[in-house]
């Protein structure tokens, strides 16, 4: 009912607009007044939501749209504020953006990197967004975010976990707030050191792809660093369904810990054919064989079952937090939706309230006024703690969780445990490690 | 040695759900000579046959979810308070714990329906028509299936365990003389490869050793001599498609346990399994099988690590380059018979 | 004109205008109102429609007149698009040397796997060109990353070192593809009352060539050289008793398609310069299948037809969410507008998919000859059932 109510209020507004005399939004036009591409003239002001609706992150990606709705209502004074609440800037009051309503459109990535761009640049050219946000997998990221850049608009990452988005494929107008794979190894290898003992031999299963190497090697690196062999490294190609090949000759290698650099079905299958191998049952080198999933996320946790259970990697977010920004997400979302919110949806709801908050404190739409304003911005309360968006590469820094499955799940939600929020300090790098150059902020038009 | 051994043991079992598939694959091209793109679709509805069985039993556990009793409106969902207050609390679990073999009991009268209805309703108007025709609608029809599976199941993949008792895996190579630990093999894979030899067994039986699959046998090497004969050919396709589809479901319950099944796994499997198809020969049943143990092994080999490091992307192509290299030496695949497929 | 028959010349003419005022044509609804969701022109989309046209009448030399399906096309697409990134990366921005060399690249790749895959005929062809389209796709995706990029694509670079023109723009940004000058993506709009047009450099750009390409098409489908592939398709075998060998003529047909799909390539790398190995996955070369039947294999107009259809459908479908489907049905009672999104819904934005699937399976069940077929019997209905003579030129070859 009240959704509907809404959006009687959008018809009656959109009425209006048209009729007060054609006031719409200049795109791409080479007499763009403001001097930036879809500089919002109206009342309203849009955002592109591109998120995978179709493949294998459809459901990810459904939760990444429940997030952005759920975003644009706060934004826009609806539902309870949501994290505007717990912010530590005050910029934002609930009467959208400068004054201007918000409006979205959505499209649907694919997970391909070629649908993704067609997706976002008929946002750009056709619906005049200001500003494309989401995505579920660092191609999609790394592509969408060289065309922002191109086409002067400001993009805010979705879920992309490669060194790359913010590395070497950076751009001045891409920003990103989920951690990467260097941040996954850095947290998870004290804990590992310290559950697992610091003489281990590990076995990397990797995905024979970007993230995969990106996240090898970070994993890799920090193990390696605190005393574990590395025995081997196998890449298994993205469209393999069945591991067994990959994961019965890891007993015999030697090897004790099993890592799997998957994501996505790559890991619930992995995952689950290791489990079914009896893996977790064996005894090498006189110790118990343990597997490590580096990143985690709860729809694979759902996906792989039972499999999880006791099983650590690192996460972005998970709901269970109880610091008062991810307790008033959870709340927001959950009273909407039924059900706790993903990292996924976390982590893309809070680019879009960072995004709105740093137009509100610019002042203005202009992506080089919105990128200076994010650049070097420290905030709090929304569910990480103190979060640093770096200037060098516009990578968010903040703590990084490491989880664990847990043993006795109460329900189909409650599949990870929080075993440490690793500090910030202990997984911050250099900027300059991943090479790439930021380039210069453009505003298009 | 031992991790050829360990590798042939794998790929025999990666070989089994290519060449059931490919199997039910060619006795629809052998019999009706349609080109079946949603082949794969079946063996996906198999795979969620499975789940729904497995959803069915559970839900009179949990009371709350009443959004899924709706669901396509299957009969079968009449039955659950009977089964379990019936069987009671441990009796029932047990039940629940064996769901994914008692979907094969679910999964047949299914699949045949499926099978037979696909056939009757769309199929059949497209003997006649050009294999373009048929790759094209049976594609868009295996997308339309796809598409209902996610609508009501969701993308992610849904874990369906296999019983208890199959869990983990046993010491393979501690029986034929190795050190503990080098051929470890798990249960439900054993299964899943006497299963598929069962069900290879019998289709081949039944076609050798009835009169309807003599029939059937003749229709695929003559059709027209067979109808002029006064034999009601078309009934038997027919029942020959729910055969076929019965055989993709069943591979697809079965293989639920191995890799939790999302709503693509059949698109997943489809290019594979044509390549498994075209290796054995277009046509052929026994090539079919051979093709797919043949595929499943080199699969394996070819993902071992020596051999990885010794050509890079190796066990990314493979399939694909032993498909090129059978069809420059052997026209027609393994066992493929002249002029089939081939205008 | 232009040595064609009137007949002919007349389709092209009618290609031209199309294309020529497409700005105009796929920008019905007046901007702002809620059928706006329908235009389809805006730049992007419209590129993508003359690409894929292109695209898919190449495909249609080879599977419309020889019959042979080739179910790896999307390969040299990908290869097109990797060779003008390529010279994106080390020459210039200028579109010409990037599109010469991806034709010449597709054409070389072309050359190889023709060569081989039309040992075999049938199904085995198609598997051939399948299993070869496949490996590249899979290469591409993982051990070949230094070259294409991998997952994330092959990309430009601030540091290129794009020897004939700077390695950056003046603003330190990336320079933009374009034509002697001409950005690729140069707009200019012409706001008429409530409608609003754009005019975009790119795609004049890819219109020009793909009315080349349909008029070479032409030639080709009217050529003896064409006659011949025909003959390949209706009986090969009677070919062969002649004394002919139609391997070459095969062969070079499969080229002209390879390098068809490799100029297509290049200018979507022209439009947008990434290439990501995704666009020689199976089902991209299955999509270029698709939309030549869905138009009508063989026919001239089908193949570009069918590309509109299903590139229309994967970006206009898409991104109608339930809260436009409200907006649109705000009008009916409460009760009502629900119901009505309730079964709607499925249909479009994620359920794309589920529209496409069932368009091609009504288009295929009830127009066997795609589109175009759908279009002679409208006309054929509108002309009293007088039309069969005309229908000789755009008749599916069997």
């Amino acid at each position: 009912m009240s959704k509907l109510n809404l959006t009687r209020r959008g018809v009656i507004q959109t009425g209006a607009v048209a009729g007060a005399g054609l006031a719409l939004p200049t795109y791409l036009s080479a007499a763009g007044h403001e001097g930036f591409t879809n500089a919002p003239t109206g009342s309203t002001v849009t955002f592109g939501f591109n998120v995978p609706q179709t493949g294998a992150y459809a459901d990810e990606g459904a939760d990444e749209l429940r997030a952005y709705e759920l975003a644009v209502e706060h934004l826009n004074g609806g539902g309870d504020g949501g994290l505007m609440n717990t912010f530590s800037s005050k910029a934002l009051e609930g009467t959208g953006i400068l004054g201007k309503k918000v409006e979205y459109v959505t499209g649907d990535t694919q997970t391909k990197s070629d649908a993704a761009r067609a997706s976002a640049k008929s946002m750009i050219e056709k619906d005049g967004a200001v500003m494309i946000t989401g995505g579920s997998s660092s191609g999609v990221a790394v592509a969408v975010q060289a065309l922002c850049q191109e086409a002067g608009v400001i993009f805010m990452a979705g879920l992309t976990h490669s060194n790359d988005t913010t590395g070497k494929d950076k751009k001045a107008n891409g920003f990103r707030h989920f951690f990467n794979s260097y941040m996954s190894g850095a947290a998870l290898a004290p804990i590992l050191g310290k559950n697992y003992g610091t003489d281990r031999k590990a076995y990397h299963l990797t995905a024979d792809y970007n993230w995969g190497y990106t996240t090898e090697e970070a994993v890799r690196t920090s193990t390696e660093a605190m005393g574990w062999e590395t025995v081997a490294a196998v890449k298994t190609p993205l469209t393999q369904t069945d591991f067994s090949s990959y994961i019965a000759p890891v007993l015999q290698s030697g090897a004790d810990v099993l890592v799997l650099n998957h994501y996505g079905g790559n890991m619930v299958n992995s995952l689950t054919n290791a489990v079914q191998f009896g893996l977790r049952e064996k005894q090498v080198n006189g110790k118990n064989f343990e597997i490590v999933v580096p990143l985690y996320s709860r729809l694979m946790a759902k996906g792989a079952g039972a499999n999880v259970k006791g099983i650590f990697g690192s996460t972005n977010w998970h709901w269970s937090l109880q610091d008062e920004g991810s307790k008033q997400f959870v709340k927001s979302f959950g009273e909407k939706y039924g059900f706790p919110p993903s990292q996924a949806a976390h982590t893309c709801y809070v680019q879009a309230m960072l995004y709105a908050d740093a137009v509100q404190r610019a002042g203005s739409f202009n992506p080089c006024a919105v990128a200076e304003a994010l650049e070097d911005f420290e905030f709090d309360g929304m569910g990480n703690g103190k979060t640093l968006y770096r200037a060098e590469d516009h990578q968010c820094f903040k703590d990084v969780l490491v989880v664990k499955g847990k043993e006795n799940p109460t329900s189909e939600f409650d599949l990870l445990e929080i075993v440490e929020v690793t500090p910030v300090g202990q997984v911050t790098y250099d900027a300059s490690i991943f090479g790439g150059e930021l380039g210069t902020c453009n505003p298009g038009a | 040695m031992d991790a050829l051994i360990l590798q042939i043991l794998n790929g025999l079992d990666k070989g089994s759900a290519y060449a059931l598939i490919a199997l039910g694959l060619t006795l629809i091209f052998g019999t009706l000579g349609v080109v079946n793109f949603a082949h794969g679709a079946l063996f996906m509805i198999g795979a969620f046959c499975a789940v729904t069985l497995n959803r069915i039993l559970t839900l009179s556990h949990t009371v709350i979810d009443e959004t899924r009793t709706d669901f396509l409106g299957k009969p079968l969902q009449v039955d659950v308070p009977y089964v379990y207050d019936i069987f009671g609390e441990s009796a029932g679990n047990a039940i629940i714990d064996w769901s994914v073999p008692l979907a094969i009991l679910f999964a047949i009268p299914v699949m045949i329906a499926v099978g037979v209805i696909m056939e009757r309703g769309l199929i059949k108007h497209f003997y006649k028509r050009p294999h373009a025709d048929q790759i094209l609608v049976t594609f868009g029809l295996a997308i339309v299936l796809q598409e209902i599976i996610k609508y009501f199941y969701g993308a992610n993949p849904i874990p369906t365990p296999a019983p208890e008792a199959f869990k983990g895996s046993f010491d393979f190579g501690t029986m034929i003389g190795f050190d503990p630990n080098i051929i470890i093999y798990p249960y439900w894979r054993l299964v899943y490869f006497c299963f598929a030899v069962v069900i290879i067994g019998a289709v081949f039986a039944f076609l050798q050793f009835t009169t309807f699959g003599m029939v059937v046998r003749a229709g695929m090497a003559d059709r027209e001599t067979v109808g002029l004969l006064g034999i009601n050919i078309d009934r038997r396709f027919t029942i020959m498609f729910g055969l076929a589809a019965a055989v993709a479901g069943l591979a697809g319950v079965m293989y639920v346990p191995i890799n939790p099944p999302n709503y693509h796994m059949g698109m997943d499997f489809l290019v594979l399994s044509f390549v498994v198809v075209v290796v054995g020969g277009m046509g052929s049943l026994p090539g079919a099988v051979l093709a797919g143990f043949l595929l499943g092994i080199l699969e394996s080999f070819a993902s071992m690590r020596e051999v990885i490091d010794f050509i890079p992307g190796i066990n990314q192509v493979i399939i694909y380059l032993v498909a090129i290299i059978i069809l420059l030496t052997r026209p027609r695949g393994l066992m493929g018979r002249k002029g089939v497929m081939e205008d | 004109m232009f040595g064609l028959e009137k007949k002919d010349a007349s389709l092209l003419i009618l290609v031209a205008v199309l294309t020529i005022f497409a700005p105009f044509i796929l920008n019905p609804f007046p901007d702002g109102s809620a059928l706006a969701q329908f235009n389809a022109g805006y730049p992007d989309l419209m590129q993508r429609f003359v690409i894929f046209g292109i695209f898919a009448i190449g495909f249609n030399i080879l599977f419309g007149l020889t019959g042979y399906l080739s179910f790896g096309h999307a390969a040299f697409l990908g290869i097109g698009s990797y060779a003008a990134v390529w010279m994106f990366k080390l020459l210039s921005m200028n579109v010409i040397p990037a599109i010469i060399l991806a034709v010449i690249m597709s054409g070389l790749f072309a050359l190889l796997i023709g060569y081989i895959s039309l040992r075999r005929s049938g199904i085995y062809f198609s598997i051939l060109t399948l299993a070869f389209a496949q490996m590249m796709f899979a290469l591409a995706y993982s051990v070949l990353t230094p070259i294409t990029g991998g997952e994330t694509g092959l990309q430009l670079a601030l540091d290129d070192p794009r020897i004939l023109s700077m390695a950056s723009s003046t603003d330190g940004n990336i320079p933009v593809p374009s034509l002697f000058g001409m950005e690729m993506r140069d707009s200019t709009q012409l706001t008429v009352g409530a409608w609003k047009f754009t005019f975009n450099v790119g795609y004049y750009f890819c219109s020009v060539i793909m009315l080349v390409a349909f008029y070479i098409a032409i030639r080709i489908f009217r050529s003896p050289f064409g006659l011949m592939l025909r003959a390949v398709k209706s009986n090969q075998q009677r070919l062969n008793y002649t004394g002919l060998n139609p391997r070459p003529y095969t062969l070079a047909a499969f080229v002209i398609s390879g390098m068809y799909a490799g100029l297509a390539g290049a200018l979507m790398a022209s439009m947008d310069p990434l290439a990501g190995a995704e666009r020689m996955f199976w089902t991209a070369s299955g999509e270029v299948v698709l939309m030549t039947i869905l138009g009508g294999a063989g026919t001239l107009i089908g193949p570009v037809l069918g590309a509109g259809a299903i590139k229309y459908m994967e970006n206009i479908l898409s991104k109608i969410n339930s809260d436009i489907l409200h907006t649109w049905f705000a009008f009916l009672p409460d009760g009502l507008e629900d119901f009505i999104v309730t079964i709607i819904y499925p249909f479009i934005g994620k359920g794309w998919h589920l529209t496409l699937g069932i368009i091609f399976m009504l288009v295929v069940i009830f127009l066997p000859g795609g589109l175009v077929e759908g279009g002679q019997r409208i006309m054929q209905k509108l002309r009293g059932k007088s039309a069969d003579t005309d229908s000789a030129k755009t008749e599916p070859a069997e």
